[in-house]
């Protein structure tokens, strides 16, 4: 029954969703009050028959009901009840119905708490988020039923992919797809702006909080994902410049961006065609990432199972909300007002940087992605594009960001003073010079970059605490005022600085892992010592296990360092037989130090084991240094100007920024 | 500062950042993409050594052998074969019969040194660039690299 | 809304409304590069979609099927080799018990063999022989032979690319057509059915 129940739903969800996306919008032409009170009536409901679609899919998992196929396919009676209920978004069908269900929790959101937008606003962003929500509907409901029914039903189901069935994977697509979605609210927002013709800092006020929800969820879906990656594919690699994690990452850049050109339109109302147009990028490209995924155009290890009439139906999908918006922009944006300006040396100066770069690499990343296919299609060239392309542009294009985040905080808006902060950062500049120096003594043979990244480390991470001492005074030694100023500066002030640490914190895992990794790939007989870094390991030997659903060749080394016993690392290699798939479960003693990481591979027939063996210092900074950006954006996002929501528009019209004294303009233009 | 220019000193400065920058892509590109040759395009038109391409095909019949951790092969697509050496552990999965894809160079003594070898085994799933050189050949024969 | 909108404090002079104009017209094709840009990317996404494998080919169409011979599932009397294969016409039908797209067209093969109308041989694709039997008999046994291909080995030499597939062999052992995923009903009219007609004139 539940599956039925669950299908009406969804047919009434479209076409409340259609009722939505049009009376609204005409409401909002025509002025008629009422017309425009039904979109949040409508948004909320849309939500609840999506969630009720939601709750039936799940209860099917939860009970095993084999007859719908979705389930007999992906969940198995003998699973724990976590990867029952994580087997509803680990497959095609159920993850877009977890997508449409964030897409409509998101436009109730906008409609619960976008009370103080103004009416015309509200009923067009709402219409706009309709219309996305029509179109994911009319996908699911036609091309993609996660509720299709088997009969006779079967008595078992196949299981979830055991590559699936872990605790970072079972929370990895619910993040992301908050953050992909999310980014549908600030596209709704520009869209409607557009239509409207107004961008103004109020505008921006409203659309930063989104977009900073979007990103926060964004990194920490990106951040479980690549530490997925690292325990589970074997390689000791976290990130693989694979089109499934570039379809997230291009987002993420220009969400990024977003993030941060908001800032100027709403403190100096500048850079505003810019920014609608980046709010429209960062949504589309989370669509471009769902095409690539989805539609198997382009090859990858995380691939869903492609099939074409879904890639026809997401193209048409994708053209019509990208072209769209687009073609709107490219009417629309002519005719924005250019509002405050500023020098090139100045904050929003750094701002633009920033937005230069991030938008930059996203666009190599894109090139990167799609060239295969360019290729393909130009020239029927099969070629693949892997690591050495991004990190070979990537490299010139973080530094100068990396370098500039220590800076740009600290110039004042409209027309900073380079020199002056310089001269503030010049204690700082020296110590990343012998930072840089030292690496230069101890690691230039082994990777002349290194010397670039970790004085960057030290630059920007003592950077950002100069900063702050800036703001506090804290160098004047008056430590009851420090205190009081320190406390009384804005959240969103710290979420900078966190963040901006994190960036730090990141740089650091992956220079220190890069240049000072250790690996060793060997046969090891029962009894073999190998030293790797200062460890020493003990292969005591391998066997077959069997497991539940597969069998195991379970390996066991005994760790000592200096003759001291440290810990007993058991890493497993499982090969399930229905369908083949073959899984590694490297063994891993993580320190904040670095991560000791072995894995075991298929025995040589004379009693010998291949064996990998790497040792990664300060490898988990990468995944601290992205949990501290979470963290430093969440932190702004609970500052109080974004709890109580944007003050009318003629107030935040006027930013103040005539102050000269550096401390009081910091504590006034905090909140970036 | 008048607006206009303020403007157009950001828009050229953008465009002509944003044009070295692709430049400068599409030359990472060139350098460093991989492409993909099958064992008989690598038999007729050779490729330079010491050059990273990747090569795909079954894993034929017979022709595994390995000493100590490094493991020698022949992958064909029924036309032509290419012996290729791994010193590193291979998917638990690698077996003869099996469709994979290797990246890595060739050494002036023809064999293909593979710094990593895929073998994927989702039952909807041969990697594309095999079956498409397998196709290419029309020489996919049963039995592998018997005849 | 947008007649009212005022800029923020600035007032445009007669010169800067000039200046305002000259600047929206490479603000206008400034404005019209993104869509541009996405002209240019859709059409290789759609070229993209067409080149996709999912039209799969078979280099075994008009070729002798691959020498083999697969043992019986247990407890049925035959297994499967390629010397089984000397019908006039025959499917070679690649099932296994863990693929849904098997279920959909299972009704179709059990209404064949009702008719009698093509004899059908199973090549039981890396599935474990006790599934499959289970999945036969709750399901019903539409195949006069089933041979286990237990490391998909056989499939392999068939270039079978996914479960199921349906290869129809002539008296020759010739492999005369592939059916790449489930047969449907409207495949089974228009397509099947005549094809076996007309071989077995």
């Amino acid at each position: 029954m539940a599956p039925e129940l669950g299908q009406y739903a969804l047919v009434l969800a479209i076409i409340v969703a259609t009722v939505q996306a049009i009376v609204p919008q005409v409401g909002a032409y025509r002025r008629d009050a009422a017309w425009m009170g039904v979109a949040p009536a409508a948004a909320r409901v849309q939500f609840l028959l999506v969630l009720f679609a939601f709750g039936c899919l799940m209860v099917s998992f939860i009970s095993s009901d084999f007859s719908v196929v979705n389930v007999f396919e992906n969940s198995h009676s003998l699973k724990p009840l976590i990867y029952k209920i994580s087997g509803v978004w680990g497959n095609h069908e159920g993850s877009l119905l977890l997508w449409i269900l964030i897409l409509t929790l998101f436009g109730a959101a906008v409609a619960q708490f976008g009370q103080n937008l103004p009416p015309t606003l509200q009923a067009r962003v709402l219409s706009v988020q309709a219309m996305i929500g029509v179109g994911f509907l009319a996908f699911i409901l036609f091309t993609s039923n996660p509720f299709s029914r088997l009969d006779p039903a079967p008595f078992e189901g196949n299981g979830l992919n055991p590559l699936l069935q872990d605790p970072a994977l079972a929370i990895h697509p619910p993040f992301l797809y908050l953050g992909y979605v999310g980014l549908s609210v600030a596209f709704s927002f520009a869209v409607a702006a557009l239509i409207e013709g107004r961008v103004d800092p109020a505008w921006a006020r409203w659309v930063r909080p989104w977009t900073l929800a979007a990103w926060c969820c964004l990194t920490a879906g990106i951040a479980l994902g690549s530490y997925w990656a690292y325990y589970e594919l074997g390689w000791g690699g976290w990130w693989f410049w694979d089109p499934v994690e570039n379809a997230s990452f291009m987002p993420w850049l220009a969400a990024t961006a977003l993030l941060h050109s908001s800032i100027v339109v709403e403190k100096r109302d500048a850079l505003k065609s810019w920014t609608v147009l980046l709010a429209i990028l960062a949504f589309s490209l989370s669509l471009l990432g769902t095409f690539i995924v989805r539609s198997g155009v382009l090859n990858s290890v995380h691939a869903f199972a492609s099939d074409p009439t879904r890639g026809v139906f997401i193209l048409a999908f994708l053209v019509f909300v990208v072209g769209g918006s687009l073609t709107l922009y490219a009417i629309r944006a002519p005719s924005l007002k250019g509002g405050g300006l500023f020098r090139p040396v100045s904050r929003e100066g750094t701002l633009v940087l920033n937005n230069l770069l991030l938008s930059t690499a996203c666009f190599t990343v894109l090139l990167g992605t799609l060239y295969p296919l360019f290729l393909d299609a130009v020239a029927s060239e099969k070629v693949s594009v892997g690591p050495p392309y991004f990190n070979a542009v990537f490299v010139p294009l973080m530094t100068p960001l990396v370098a500039a985040l220590a800076i740009g905080p600290m110039l004042a808006w409209k027309r900073g003073d380079l020199a002056g902060v310089l001269g503030r950062l010049k204690f700082v500049a020296a110590l990343a010079f012998l930072t840089a120096l030292a690496v230069a003594w101890y690691a230039w043979d082994i990777m002349p970059l290194a010397v670039l990244g970790l004085a960057l480390v030290v630059w920007l991470g003592l950077g950002v605490f100069r900063e702050w001492a800036e703001r506090v005074r804290l160098f004047r030694w008056d430590i009851v005022d420090s205190w009081r100023r320190a406390r009384g500066l804005p959240r969103a002030s710290y979420g900078m600085s966190i963040a901006h640490l994190g960036v730090a914190l990141m740089v650091l895992g992956i220079t220190a892992s890069e240049t000072w990794q250790d690996e060793k790939q060997l046969i090891m007989r029962p009894g073999d010592v190998e030293t790797i870094s200062d460890f020493e390991l003990t292969f005591i030997g391998a066997e077959k296990v069997p497991g539940p659903n597969y069998s195991a060749t379970a390996a066991t080394f005994v760790v000592t360092r200096n003759g001291q016993p440290v810990t007993i690392l058991q890493p497993e290699s499982r090969i399930f037989p229905n369908p083949p798939m073959e899984t590694t479960e490297a063994a891993i003693r993580s320190t904040l130090a670095g991560d000791l990481y072995t894995v075991v591979g298929e025995g040589d027939g004379l009693g010998g084991h291949a064996v990998r063996l790497y040792y990664k210092p300060l490898v988990i900074w990468i995944w601290l240094g992205s949990l501290a950006m979470m963290v430093g954006g969440m932190i702004s996002l609970s500052d109080r100007r974004h709890r109580i929501g944007a003050p009318s528009r003629k107030q935040a019209a006027e930013p103040g920024t005539k102050n000269r004294d550096p401390g009081a303009l910091a504590a006034a233009g905090a909140g970036d | 500062m008048k607006p206009k220019r303020q403007r157009l000193v950001i828009v050229v400065t953008g465009l002509v950042f944003i044009g070295a920058a692709i430049g400068f892509a599409l030359f990472a590109l060139n350098e460093e993409l991989d492409v993909f040759r099958s064992p008989t395009q690598v038999a007729e038109d050779g490729f330079p050594a010491d050059k990273r391409f990747r090569v795909g095909g079954l894993v034929e019949d017979g022709s595994v052998s390995s000493k100590g951790i490094v493991t020698t092969f022949r992958v064909t697509d029924g036309a032509h074969s290419l012996t290729i050496s791994y010193d590193k552990i291979l998917p638990d999965l690698f077996r003869e019969g099996q469709g994979i894809v290797a990246m890595g160079v060739l050494n002036t003594g023809g064999t293909f040194e593979a710094q990593e070898v895929l073998a994927k085994h989702d039952e909807n799933y041969m990697p594309p660039e095999v079956a498409d050189a397998l196709k290419k050949s029309g020489h996919f024969k049963p039995q592998g690299g018997d005849s | 809304m947008s007649d009212s909108a005022k800029t923020d404090g600035t007032a445009d002079t007669a010169a800067e409304a000039a200046a305002g104009k000259r600047r929206t017209r490479y603000g206008l094709l400034l404005a019209a590069l993104p869509i541009a840009a996405f002209v240019v990317i859709g059409v290789f996404l759609f070229r993209g979609l067409s080149l996709d494998p999912s039209d799969i080919y078979s280099v075994m169409i008009d070729k002798p099927a691959p020498a083999f011979d697969l043992p019986a599932l247990p407890g049925k009397a035959n297994g499967l080799s390629n010397t089984d294969l000397t019908h006039p016409v025959q499917l070679v039908n690649v099932f296994a018990s863990w693929c849904v797209a098997c279920r959909v067209e299972h009704p179709i093969l059990m209404e064949l063999k009702r008719n009698g109308t093509v004899p059908i041989y199973g090549l039981n694709y890396k599935d474990q022989p006790t599934a499959a039997i289970n999945w036969l008999q709750n399901f019903g046994d539409p195949y006069d032979r089933i041979g286990s291909d237990l490391n998909g080995r056989v499939g392999i030499d068939f270039g079978v690319y996914g479960v199921p597939e349906t290869f129809i062999v002539d008296g020759n052992g010739v492999i005369v057509r592939k059916i790449t995923g489930p047969i449907t009903p409207v495949i089974l009219q228009k397509e099947l059915l005549p094809l076996i007609a007309e071989m077995q004139k």
